[in-house]
């Protein structure tokens, strides 16, 4: 840890500082967070009336249920998805940005205010521009002969809920694409071009490369917000249907704890994705931390 | 740019303009869907253009919420999102900026067991602890309370993070002219560092102001009262009509209202919204 060398002597005061912050994450961070390892070794009969330590039994059954490892899959798929379109749009809107001058503000403007809208909201409009009976988008699909119905189909579920999910992203990795754009010498372009590249060679020779630590950040940043920020997305179009096709890891332990009520399963879920996010959060300090500089 | 070639400028914004155009076209369809009235959507497709019903469905649904789906005004469920993001902003600078004076200005046992004690919640977000969490603020009796809704979203790692950045970059002849001229650790706290940090706590504020407003899961275990809901929590509730068809105007409008606040800030403080965002993610 750094430290300053001029610092002040007093004995309490730190404490007294530092004690709002650390009870908050005692009771509501640390306390629940040690219960649910506690309770993901436990199991309680179907009345509530008798716990018994089953060690790691609900872990075993846990990878043992389809339905969970359904719900990995689909989580995999719908963050993969998610981070494919949102970051490529993201960095087609970024390097058009980069070639204009004078209007580049009043883009970014219009480009980055869906970060501010809420999933839930923002899966609310999508739902209603695709709803299969009054949406604008199906009655064009039907148009060229595709009968839209993400109620019952599974892949139209997916697509809508990855749509739903990018289109909030979009504007978070389009600003970071910019400023990893603009970090880029323009000297080494230059050069390039009095070699010769044309711009489409200047992108994957030299543009691309440079991008590539604004690129690995952005994809963990986005792996991150479509496996614990998208709940609402979910919520709000599909809970999680149709058939379990978009039950995403985070919606399941939700499902499993609150409306099926099963403490053991759901304790253990909290579990295992605790472990996803330590690995992501390492990721992000040991690998990211040199990325780029504004 | 390196050279210039029109067609490339040409194509530069027309790609621009179109993704506006689809960036926006959401927002747009829900927008005149709010300008209707109900009897429109009964048949076929939602138009295209606004019409003449906005002043009515707007007033309808901030007065009365909707009449057959929910009893709440929505200026409540504003009110409510208000102040829950509010506690929540405020309460995250507070709390993040103490802790971090704390840990970089003074020297005491156990100073790295608190830092990584803050470090830790980092990797604890609501959605992985709601179970245990939404049993201790039931133990607490905290459930359908204004305290219940922010204080277990309050603990911040990355606010914390950001206050110990800027605090290092403060030159030590700082601290130590304050202690020729006597000045006590909260004296230079309040006269110095919170004025130099001026920027950086509005930055924050921006962006914890829009995360504060769009909590969603949480509002909806924690608020069973209707008169606790946040508006981002209570519009599913909408669309789950039981009987017929969803008032898609009123929804629509509450959509609208919903996404007003946190846009505004976003695109009135962009330059405050944008230093927040890449400060926050260091």
């Amino acid at each position: 840890m750094q430290n300053k060398r001029a610092i002040f002597g007093a004995k309490g005061l730190p404490y007294l500082l530092l004690a709002p912050q650390l009870i908050i994450t005692a009771i509501f961070f640390l306390w629940p967070a040690g219960q649910a390892i506690w309770q993901s070794f436990l199991r309680e009969d179907a009345f509530g009336i008798k716990t018994t330590f089953v060690a790691l039994e609900n872990y075993s059954r846990l990878f043992a249920d389809p339905s969970y490892l359904n719900a990995l899959k689909v989580t995999v798929v719908f963050a993969l998805s998610t981070a494919a379109l949102s970051m490529g749009v993201a960095l087609v809107l970024a390097l058009a940005v980069d070639r204009t001058l004078r209007s580049a503000r009043i883009y970014s403007t219009l480009l980055i205010w869906p970060y501010a809208v809420a999933p839930a909201v923002a899966g609310v409009l999508w739902w209603f521009m695709f709803n299969p009976t009054i949406g604008i988008l199906p009655y064009l699909l039907k148009g060229v002969g595709y009968g839209w119905n993400h109620a019952l189909d599974r892949g139209d579920a997916m697509t809508l809920v990855v749509i739903s999910a990018a289109w909030k992203q979009i504007s978070y990795n389009f600003l970071f694409f910019v400023a990893g754009l603009q970090a880029i010498p323009a000297s080494l372009r230059e050069a390039a071009a009095i070699d010769g590249a044309g711009p489409v060679r200047r992108f994957w020779t030299i543009t691309l490369p440079l991008l590539s630590p604004t690129t690995f950040f952005l994809l963990v940043v986005t792996i991150v917000y479509t496996m614990f920020d998208t709940f609402g997305v979910i919520d709000a179009i599909t809970e999680g249907g149709p058939a379990q096709s978009t039950n995403i890891l985070v919606y399941k332990v939700y499902q499993d704890g609150f409306v099926g009520l099963n403490l053991g399963s759901s304790a253990a879920q909290s579990v295992v994705l605790m472990g996803i996010v330590i690995v992501l959060t390492v990721i992000q300090f040991r690998f990211v931390e040199r990325r780029v500089n504004y | 740019m390196v050279e210039n070639q029109r067609w490339l400028n040409v194509l530069a914004h027309a790609v621009l303009i179109l993704g506006v155009l689809v960036v926006a076209l959401p927002v747009y369809i829900a927008l005149v869907a709010s300008t209707h009235e109900s009897g429109v959507f009964l048949s076929g497709v939602i138009p295209m253009l606004p019409g003449r019903n906005m002043v009515e469905t707007y007033s309808a649904v901030l007065r009365g919420g909707l009449s057959s789906q929910m009893s709440q005004p929505i200026w409540l469920m504003l009110g409510n999102s208000m102040i829950m993001a509010m506690m929540i902003a405020v309460g995250k600078i507070v709390i993040s900026i103490t802790s971090a004076f704390a840990i970089v200005y003074f020297r005491f046992p156990f100073r790295g067991l608190a830092f990584w004690m803050i470090f830790i919640t980092l990797m604890l977000p609501v959605e992985v602890r709601i179970l245990p969490t939404y049993k201790v603020i039931a133990d607490l009796g905290m459930l359908n309370s204004y305290a219940g809704l922010s204080i277990p979203l309050i603990a911040s790692a990355t606010a914390t993070f950001l206050f110990r950045q800027v605090f290092l970059t403060m030159p030590d002849e700082l601290v130590e002219a304050a202690r020729i001229d006597g000045a006590g650790p909260m004296k230079f706290f309040r006269d110095i560092l919170l004025p130099l940090s001026r920027t950086n706590i509005a930055a924050l504020f921006v962006i914890l102001f829009i995360y504060g407003w769009n909590q969603y899961l949480w509002p909806l275990l924690v608020t069973t009262d209707p008169s606790y809901t946040t508006i981002v929590a209570g519009i599913k509730r909408m669309t789950d009509v039981a009987d017929g068809t969803p008032q898609w105007n009123y929804i629509m409008a509450v959509a609208m209202l919903a996404m007003l606040p946190p846009v505004a800030v976003v695109v009135f403080m962009q330059r405050l919204f944008v230093k927040g965002l890449i400060e926050t993610e260091k």
